[in-house]
């Protein structure tokens, strides 16, 4: 084997998150009741906008989960496998030149030279302060000065076609799927998707992807040969670390909630649904949870974790699993100061829904407790419970970079925006100043935040009945005359 | 009212005596005081003699719970939990690692913290509330459109970037006011305008687009469409009658926070350098204080049950339909 696979705990936890999507979606796509909302969303323009970046997100934090240890090159043929102590990942493995050409230090994005001047040799024997040159950034242009402009817009141009090209077969192949589905002819379904009349937005989908496409392009035309957003302070390239940082923090907003959801949703139903000293004991759990400020909790558990590992360095095999430990140890305690809100809701509505007739007589025919709260109560919260996973990530993304500059967030060596931003503060009094680390960081998470912001939203109209009725009048107008076309096709 | 009150400060013992339970099984339970001792002392110097100094110094040399060795009722004083977790409840904190005394610092520093919090609070409030406002009143238009659409964007930006922008276009790029830094007297406000600004930039985005739903909540009830009947203006009808109802929910979220304002921003003020209670807990966060972490954990859980008992008083005063009984 030229590998060693390496499942870490937080992998086997987005394993099995993404088996409940997968087997989620099998059951919803199964029940018409449950469609319907979800075809709300699929309507919702910001929405799929949001979800499309989403999902472009979740590949690339996908990749990064797979992860391995490859085997050590040696001389012996006869000696003893042993594998690498750098436990890598598929992403990396896309990402090879990025990850091994490394520079000196800081050089701006997209550079030929180095950001700091240092002595280097002439050709005549002589000595100069210079910038010297990169390694590896703009390393095939013979006289950097006259040719890089060229090459540059060159390859621009180029990415931005080929990714063009990509993007036409995807369209095409939507379309086609659209013609094929609605029974029209290829030409009128273009013409559908392109003057907006579909019901799923595509247009508004496939503009995204196009954007996406042509970005993706000229990146991955450019970075062959520079390093599109520059290098840091190690020479490592910027661009690698905000795609490895993709994975923390998608890992920090779903498993946070996944752990959590089932001590939520159980003690908020059981509190609800049994009152009593239940309530009693239930409610003064989360008060006393809640009233310990957040911040200070996790970074108390989090500074406690930290005298463990050190006390403990047998357990931990590689700085790989002991990292991830760590960063499954922050989604732990995230989760329990986070799951009260949740919990209270949950109460609210158990509360609500015991009264109600239905579950009455239930009670009238002898059904047992656990029976009416799994067939009777806990899919009439749902809707409560995938709101709040789904608002709740953003906020968790954001909060991920804040503990992480406190000091008591992911482990120093993992990437994540957190430490990129933590690092990029004291390159910021620098001059010149070096800005690439600190932008990317930012470029990247407000597009993660706000995708996840548009998608939440468009899930919470969709699922909340008592948003619905906010939505500004234009939007209800159009609603009312959607619902209405529907009815009148025949579809709804 | 007033037995309302003392029900609910007695309530408050046992939660504060949960935190102060939950505090010590993590700094005591979880981790011995010989590990604690072994991680800040670092790996090089670690003996046995160091340990025991260090425990000593500090006073975690005691038993946990239970002080066999002791007589009559310093069985269970001379412990740990005692005198680290329960003398919290007479606000006695102890010293921190560097020998100042912790109630002394907290005291020193509640005053620059609130410089910064109470300004940015209720310019806070007053900005969100007439965008809010604002947004309802022009709702379903194309300035109430673009607003959401700001908000939503304001609210993705981590106000980590708010802060280091505010200090790089402000301090560095403008030279208006110093980059970080505090001074006494009227001298302070040059320091506390940019960190209370930005505090009130970094929470635009969801507090406006939140007191926005709530307005148009209370403008889609009947009462108002009565009042529009009535032939009351907009205007009235908005400032009459909407704000007034719609400030129960606004409150539930806003006075909770008051006490908090003695904390200040965490963030804020390691950035900008203020010496508040945030960045003394950051530093001790840092240094790993831990009986600095674990006081500010107990002021915290303080602050927070006054927080919900303001709540429920300020309730009654703007709310005539709720007795506290």
């Amino acid at each position: 084997m030229a590998f060693q696979a390496v499942v870490l705990w937080t992998d086997w936890l987005v394993y099995l998150l993404v088996l409940v999507i997968v087997a989620t979606t099998a059951y919803v796509r199964s029940k018409e009741h449950l469609r319907a909302p979800w075809r709300r969303v699929a309507q919702s323009v910001s929405g799929m906008i949001g979800l499309v970046v989403l999902v472009v997100f979740v590949v690339a934090g996908l990749l990064d989960s797979v992860h391995f240890r490859p085997r050590l090159a040696m001389s012996d043929p006869n000696a003893k496998v042993a594998y690498a102590v750098e436990v890598l990942s598929a992403l990396d493995l896309v990402l090879e030149p990025l990850r091994t050409r490394r520079e000196k230090t800081y050089s701006a994005p997209l550079a030929t030279h180095l950001y700091a001047k240092e002595t280097i040799e002439r050709p005549d024997g002589g000595q100069a302060r210079d910038f010297p040159r990169l390694k590896y950034g703009g390393a095939q242009l013979k006289d950097p000065e006259r040719d890089w402009a060229g090459d540059v817009a060159r390859r621009v141009l180029g990415g931005v076609a080929g990714g063009a090209v990509v993007w036409l077969l995807l369209g095409l192949l939507a379309v086609m799927a659209a013609a094929r589905a609605s029974g029209a002819r290829f030409s009128q379904a273009w013409k559908r998707v392109w003057c907006g009349g579909t019901e799923v937005p595509w247009r508004a989908i496939l503009l995204t992807l196009l954007a996406f496409c042509a970005l993706g392009g000229a990146t991955i035309a450019l970075a062959s040969q520079y390093h599109v957003l520059g290098t840091d302070k190690v020479g490592q390239d910027v661009l690698y670390q905000v795609l490895k940082s993709i994975r923390t923090a998608l890992v920090i907003g779903t498993l946070t909630t996944l752990v959590m959801l089932p001590f939520a949703i159980a003690l908020g139903i059981a509190a609800g649904y049994f009152g009593g000293w239940v309530d009693d004991a239930i409610q003064y759990a989360y008060t006393t949870l809640n009233s310990i400020p957040g911040v200070l909790l996790i970074a108390a558990a989090v500074l406690m974790m930290q005298v463990y590992i050190d006390g403990h360095p047998e357990l931990f095999p590689t700085a790989a699993q002991r990292a991830d430990l760590r960063l499954l140890f922050l989604c732990i305690i995230l989760g329990v100061t986070s799951w009260t809100g949740l919990c209270r809701l949950l109460r609210g509505e158990a509360l609500k829904l015991k009264e109600l007739e239905y579950i009455q007589a239930a009670h009238a025919f002898g059904v047992r407790h656990h029976r009416i709260i799994t067939r009777h109560i806990l899919p009439n919260v749902m809707y409560i419970v995938l709101i709040t996973v789904v608002m709740e990530f953003s906020g968790l993304v954001l909060a991920e970079a804040v503990l992480s500059y406190v000091g008591v967030g992911v482990d120093p060596s993992m990437n994540s925006f957190g430490t990129m931003i933590n690092n990029a503060r004291l390159e910021m009094a620098r001059d010149p100043m070096v800005w690439w680390s600190l932008a990317a960081a930012f470029v990247f998470m407000v597009t993660l935040v706000l995708a996840a912001n548009l998608f939440a939203d468009s899930v919470r109209d969709a699922f909340d009945p008592r948003v619905r009725m906010l939505k500004p009048l234009t939007q209800r107008r159009k609603d009312a005359k959607n619902a209405n076309t529907r009815q009148v096709r025949g579809i709804s | 009212m007033i037995s309302y009150i003392i029900r609910r400060l007695l309530y408050a013992v046992p939660i504060l005596l949960g935190v102060n339970v939950i505090t010590f099984a993590l700094f005591f339970l979880v981790n011995t005081p010989d590990d604690m001792a072994r991680m800040q002392l670092g790996a090089k110097r670690v003996t046995p003699e160091a340990i025991t100094k260090w425990k000593q110094e500090r006073g975690y040399d005691k038993p946990l719970l239970y002080n066999a060795d002791a007589a009559g009722t310093a069985k269970l004083a001379h412990t740990i939990f005692f005198e680290k977790s329960l003398r919290m409840f007479v606000f006695d904190f102890g010293r921190a690692d560097d020998g100042r005394d912790i109630a002394r610092e907290i005291r020193l520093r509640m005053g620059p913290s609130l410089a910064v919090a109470v300004p940015a609070f209720f310019v806070g409030l007053l900005v969100y509330i007439t965008f809010a406002l604002g947004f309802a009143f022009f709702r379903a238009t194309y300035l109430d459109f673009w607003g959401v659409v700001i908000c939503v964007a304001a609210m993705s930006i981590s106000s980590m970037f708010y802060i280091i922008g505010g200090q790089y276009l402000i301090g560095k790029l403008w030279h208006l006011v110093p980059i970080s830094g505090f001074s006494g007297g009227l001298d302070a406000l040059r320091f506390i305008v940019l960190p209370a600004a930005i505090g009130v930039i970094g929470s635009f985005g969801a507090s406006t687009r939140l007191y926005r739903t709530f307005f148009l909540e209370e403008i889609s009830k009947d009462y108002v469409r009565t009042a529009r009947a009535k032939g009351l203006t907009e205007m009235t009808v908005l400032f009459r009658h909407v704000l007034k109802n719609a400030m129960i929910p606004i409150l539930t979220g806003v006075v909770v926070a008051i006490p908090f304002l003695f904390i200040g921003g965490l963030i804020t003020e390691s950035f900008f350098g203020i010496p508040g209670l945030g960045s003394y807990t950051i530093d001790a966060i840092n240094s790993q204080d831990f009986g600095v972490v674990r006081s500010m954990v107990f002021i915290g859980s303080l602050l927070y049950i006054a927080g919900l008992l303001l709540t429920d008083i300020s309730y009654t005063l703007v709310d005539p339909r709720v007795r506290l009984a």
